[in-house]
This record gives structure tokens, C-alpha cells and sequence, in this order.
């Protein structure tokens, strides 16, 4: 009997078409790129017994197991379960492994948990987008950076949230030592000046990455109570049209983009092209066709975002247009 | 003679001292910490029992009611200045056996250092008493033992330590006994007979030691934040700014803020010149202050061993190691 596989229905179901003939790869994913080691241990025991012995680190922090016979893809489903429990990622059946696989794994630097810069718990907050996006086909990638650094590259996803935070002066407290004047021009975008012994910031130039807390030495800045975030939009890479995200918000809170996070499905499912190859496309591309006003109406329907927040009104995107050309200069 | 008060009883003690006294203590600030959800505990004015710290250790001394970081002395117009007004009803300060040893630093250094009082220090301070804190036990980076400030016994007017469930407070000013409410017992202060860190202060630092190539690892591990400075509890310095009113530049005001021999401008002068520019030769200047200097003027040691700067340092110096090292170093040269 030949080997028959539903490939497609395989592929949703997070197994990829190998290479090689008759192997397949098991993708795992790591919303929030944080894996409990008994998992990753779990991994190696896949990755020896029905793999190659080798593993691939994905670019989205998920991991892939390669040289997988399809004929094992049943039995992996069932080891892959326990890291499936662990990491609480939403399956519809037990043993079936990961119920979609269009729906990117939710990237996030490590964030507050590990780096002293990171403004918020971005594996915390991966987890909960995770919770709203996933299980789904749609071809979307959501990332998540603790600061204004941008290490987790969100300026190549659909959406990309930034952490900030609003520091806080205390006047009576600074010395005028100056630090964060100078770290903020050398580290961040120069938003601080002196004015009569004291320091001014500039509210419209902070980017709110926290550069002056971390160097206060005396506690004079401090971080804000709340947590804030710039939300970038619709970067990617591709064949056609790559390019970076652009600025849709600043100082937004959380509710407001796990809103946004469930809004951007209902506009993919009414505006896709009709003949998008496995109902995959950049929701990007669908933007450009629809216009921004359209794609703005969905995304922020119920959104009701805090007093803080700053709205971009209009948006546009650059980036190298190969369909047009592909000439260097 | 003393008092041991459950939790209701301690809440009613400050609440009685809180009548006549302005009350200063270690408080937890939360989330004021450099990073996320980072708290720190620091000096601030209480009114609650609940909010005095009294287990952990506080990141930052008890020094800035006397030498605030940002003090405005007066005012001036074109002919006249006004000293600033200044809260001066009394006030008592929790603090622990290594600042109070601190306080005699500043003291000295405000007070009997040269002909005049500091007058600013000096309105201030008359108007503070201190409470000892006790220390059933060490902490991390402490290292009071060695430099002799572990223990006190005079300079406060009673003193306070968690005691199982609740408190337990010595009576060192019987004009305080009324304000305790509790049952009378005879208390004895803790404090701390040893610590994990050991150091040991070279006695006699010969003069080719400033020479040494051995502060030149601080050029590049040491990136002059200061935050040492800022913490220490015997640290002293400060600068003056005058500013001037917008648009009425001809009135303004003389503030008083903090210093630190380890952040950029410290020993600026005009022309541009920069007498200890790289950051070693800044950890030399403070160390040998803390260790010699500051003692061939007063006949103590300056540092009293409460080890905030070890705690506080980003970079990972620890000033209880650079002694030890200085010691070994010294005793190498001499051989």
C-alpha cells in the first residue's frame, strides 16, 4: 500500500512537508519563547526516538523536529501532549497535537522577567494573546518586546507591542547629577534637558523606554503604576513588498490590544482574497487593498482605549517594492 | 526597662509618638525600584505603625532629613534674600546601630568641622531624636562588625525590634515611657556579634598605594552612577546651584544638593580641566576617604560597614572585596 497523506490537512495540523521524501517535522509552539525544561527534555526524547536527533530553533521561538516519518506522526501526537499540558497552549482534542498552524507562535523577548529594562511580563502577556488568537489558520503574527529596544524584532509582525513606561520626577529628589540627561541622549532619543537645575522631558519626544529610571541613582524617576504600549503595525517580510511596521499607538493599554488581537480575525475572514493559496495571506496585503479607514473600523471595534493613549488617524507603509522593481538603486 | 507590645499595642505606641513627633523610617516604596515591580525601601515620613519597615534592610540611609538631596537654603532678589522655611518640629528617626554611627560622620563633619555650625544641618538636626532599630541578625553585604558600628549605646531614646508576634522596645529616655502602650519588661537591645562579610581595614596605607596600578581595573569595570555615594550613609558632599526665575531673571534662588566624588563634574574646574577623570582614580579618591583620609582628620574610620554600596552597585563592585584586595595589595607592595 503507498504511503497517502493529506498533506494540507497535515500541515494545518503542524506538521510540515519535508524536503525529503516521506519525512515530516513536528512544529512546537513556545508562545512567549519560555519553555519549562521538563518540555525541552521532552523535545530531545521526540527528537531521538522518531526524529534525527537533531532540533531546530525556529526565528519565532518555536522549535521544530525534524525527520519524522509520517508514519510516526500519530505517536508523536501523543508524546507531544505533555508539552502541549505544560505550556497550556488551547488544543480542541487531547493527543491531536496542535490544532492550527497559520496563526504564528507569539514571539516576545524576554522581557521584565529577565531584563532589567523590560516594562512589563511579556511571556505573560504573549500567553494571553495566545489565549485570544489561537487555535487559527490565518496567517498572523503577533510579538511582544518589554521596551522601546525593540529586541524582539515586532516591527516585522502584524502586530507588534512595544512595553513603555511613563517615568515619574520627582523633583525634591534629583541632585542634578545629569545621568539620565546623558544616558537618554546616548542610550534613547535625547528627551531630557536640564532647566534651572532640574530636569524637563520632553513628553511629546519619550518614547517611555525607561533609560532615566534605570540610571537615577537617588529614585528621583521612577516607572508609572501603569503599563503602557506603542503598538506597531502590519511589517513583514515576503517576496513582493517587505517592510517595516509603523507606529499605530502609543501609551495603549493591554485590554485595548488583546481587543485589537481578536478584532484583526474578523477583518481577515470578510476581506481575504477569495483565491488566497490555503487561505493564507499577509493580512498586510489585504490592507493595501481595502485602505486603512476599513481595516481601522475593525481593529478597534469595542476598543476603548485609556485617557493616555494616542491614536494614529492615517497610516502609511514603505518598504521595497519588488513587484515594481528590482533594481539596487 | 522597656516594653513588649503585640502588634495593636505597637500600632498605639506610634500612634501616641505620632502626637509630638514627626515620625521618619524605613518605608517600602513599591514598584520604585529601577526595574519592573522592583521595590526598594527607603526613608520617608510615617504616620502608621504598619508602615515602618522594620524586618528588611533599607537601600537608602536615613541621611536625607538631615542633608536632603534637593534643599532650597534661600531666596534672593536684587538686594534682599529670605532663608527658606523649614519644617523644624521635632522628629524621630528609626535607624539601625550602623547609621547611628553614620550620624556622628555627619555630625562631625556639619558641626565640628571648622569654626561655624553648618547652619542649615544645624536646624534640622536639633530638632531630631533617634530610635535604634535592633538587629537580631546580619544581612547580605553587612559587614558593621569589623568596622566597629555594630553595637551603640547612647545617641537614641529608645529602641525597637520585631519580637516573635509583635515588638519589643528598650527605654533608654524615660521621658518616652508614656508613650508606650504595652507590658513592661526588661529589654535588651539585639545586635549583631558577626557578620558573613569580613574585612580587613589595612592600618597604615603608605603613600605609593595612590600610584598604585591596582585601582586602574576600576578605570573600565566602574561606570561613575555614584549610587554608592548616594546610599552611604557617611556621605557627605555637596554642590550648590543658583537659579534664576523666568523671565525675571533678577530674582531666583540658592539650592543645596547632594554631591558625589564619583559622578562626572565633581572635580571640575574653570578651563575644563578634570582632576580625576577616570573612574579608577575616582574609586581610589572615595575608598581611601572612607578608609584613611577621613580618619587622619577625625582619629575613626570613616565607613561604618552597612554595606548599601555592595548592595547598590550595578556593576558588581563590592567595596567590602576592594578593601580586603587593597589589604593584600598593600601587604604585597610592602614585601
Amino acid at each position: 500500500m503507498g504511503l497517502d497523506v493529506n498533506a494540507k490537512k497535515m500541515m494545518k495540523n503542524a506538521f510540515r512537508v519535508s524536503k525529503v521524501r516521506g519525512e515530516t517535522a513536528s512544529r512546537v509552539r513556545i508562545p512567549g519563547g519560555l519553555i519549562d525544561a521538563k518540555s525541552l527534555a521532552k523535545v530531545t526524547e521526540i527528537a531521538e526516538k522518531y526524529g534525527n536527533g537533531n532540533i531546530f530553533i525556529t526565528n519565532r521561538q518555536g522549535i521544530e523536529i525534524p525527520g519524522i516519518k509520517w508514519e510516526d506522526v500519530d505517536a508523536v501526537k501523543e508524546e507531544l501532549q505533555s508539552i502541549i499540558d505544560a505550556i497550556g497552549t488551547n488544543q480542541v482534542d487531547d493527543e491531536t497535537g496542535y490544532p492550527a498552524s497559520g496563526t504564528r507562535n507569539v514571539v516576545a523577548c524576554p522581557g521584565a522577567r529577565l531584563c532589567p529594562f523590560g516594562c512589563y511580563d511579556t511571556t505573560e502577556f504573549a500567553h494571553k494573546m495566545e489565549d485570544v488568537i489561537f487555535p487559527n489558520n490565518r496567517h498572523v503574527k503577533i510579538a511582544f518586546t518589554g521596551c522601546s529596544n525593540d529586541c524582539g524584532k515586532v516591527r516585522m509582525d502584524d502586530i507588534g507591542v512595544m512595553g513603555m513606561t511613563e517615568p515619574q520626577y520627582d523633583p525634591d529628589r534629583c541632585i542634578a547629577c545629569e545621568q539620565c540627561v546623558k544616558w537618554c541622549k546616548k542610550r534613547s532619543v535625547g528627551a531630557l534637558s536640564m532647566v534651572n537645575g532640574k530636569v524637563y522631558r520632553d513628553p511629546d519626544l519619550c518614547i517611555g523606554c525607561g533609560v532615566c529610571v534605570h540610571y537615577c541613582p537617588t529614585r528621583a524617576w521612577t516607572r508609572s503604576k501603569e503599563h503602557y504600549f506603542r503598538v506597531v503595525l502590519l511589517g513583514r517580510t515576503g517576496k513582493v513588498n517587505p517592510r517595516l511596521a509603523e507606529d499605530f499607538a502609543k501609551w495603549l493599554d493591554e485590554d485595548s490590544i488583546l481587543k485589537m488581537g481578536h478584532n484583526l480575525y474578523a477583518y481577515i475572514e470578510d476581506y481575504i482574497s477569495k483565491d488566497a493559496p490555503n487561505g493564507k495571506e499577509h493580512v498586510g496585503y489585504i490592507v493595501d487593498r481595502t485602505g486603512f479607514e476599513t481595516f481601522y473600523k475593525y481593529l478597534m471595534k469595542d476598543v476603548t482605549p485609556g485617557p493616555k493613549a494616542e491614536i494614529a488617524t492615517t497610516m502609511y507603509w514603505g518598504g521595497k517594492r519588488y513587484d515594481r522593481s528590482n533594481n539596487l538603486k | 526597662m522597656g516594653f513588649v507590645m503585640n502588634q495593636e499595642e505597637f500600632s498605639k505606641t506610634i500612634e501616641n509618638l505620632s502626637k509630638n513627633y514627626r515620625l521618619y523610617a524605613p518605608v517600602i516604596k513599591k514598584g520604585e525600584g529601577r526595574c519592573l515591580d522592583e521595590d526598594i525601601v527607603r526613608y520617608d515620613f510615617v504616620t502608621k505603625a504598619e508602615e515602618i519597615e522594620l524586618e528588611l534592610k533599607s537601600d537608602y540611609s536615613f541621611k536625607e532629613i538631615l542633608l536632603p538631596l534637593s534643599e532650597t537654603l534661600f531666596f534672593f532678589t536684587e538686594n534682599e534674600t529670605k532663608v527658606a522655611d523649614k519644617n523644624t518640629s521635632d522628629v524621630l528617626v528609626f535607624l539601625r546601630s550602623c547609621d547611628l554611627h553614620g550620624l556622628r560622620r555627619l555630625d562631625d563633619m556639619y558641626l565640628r568641622n571648622g569654626k561655624e555650625k553648618d547652619f542649615f544641618y544645624s536646624r534640622i538636626r536639633e530638632h531630631v531624636q533617634f530610635v535604634l532599630i535592633g538587629c537580631p541578625h546580619s544581612y547580605k553585604d553587612c559587614f558593621c562588625v569589623d568596622m566597629g558600628a555594630n553595637k551603640i549605646d547612647e545617641g537614641y531614646v529608645f529602641t525597637i525590634e520585631p519580637k516573635g508576634d509583635g515588638f519589643a522596645s528598650e527605654i533608654k529616655d524615660d521621658d518616652f515611657t508614656k508613650y508606650f502602650v504595652g507590658q513592661s519588661e526588661h529589654v535588651k537591645v539585639s545586635y549583631v556579634t558577626e557578620n558573613e562579610t569580613k574585612v580587613n581595614v589595612p592600618n597604615n596605607v603608605p603613600l605609593s598605594i595612590y600610584k598604585s596600578d591596582f585601582w586602574r581595573e576600576y578605570d573600565a569595570r566602574c561606570i561613575a552612577c555614584g549610587r554608592c555615594t548616594i546610599v552611604c550613609p557617611t556621605c557627605t558632599c555637596f554642590t550648590m546651584q543658583d537659579t534664576f526665575y523666568d523671565p525675571n531673571g533678577k530674582v531666583g534662588e540658592r539650592r543645596r544638593v547632594n554631591a558625589s566624588c564619583m559622578i562626572d563634574g565633581y572635580t571640575n574646574v574653570a578651563g575644563g580641566g578634570e582632576y580625576r577623570k577616570p573612574h579608577g582614580q575616582r574609586m581610589r579618591f572615595k575608598v581611601l576617604h572612607k578608609i584613611k583620609d577621613y580618619k587622619a582628620r577625625f582619629g575613626y574610620n570613616m565607613c561604618v560597614g552597612c554595606g548599601r554600596c555592595d548592595m547598590v552597585c550595578p556593576e558588581y563592585i563590592s567595596f567590602s572585596t576592594l578593601i580586603n584586595k587593597l589589604d593584600d595589595q598593600i601587604k604585597k607592595e610592602a614585601e
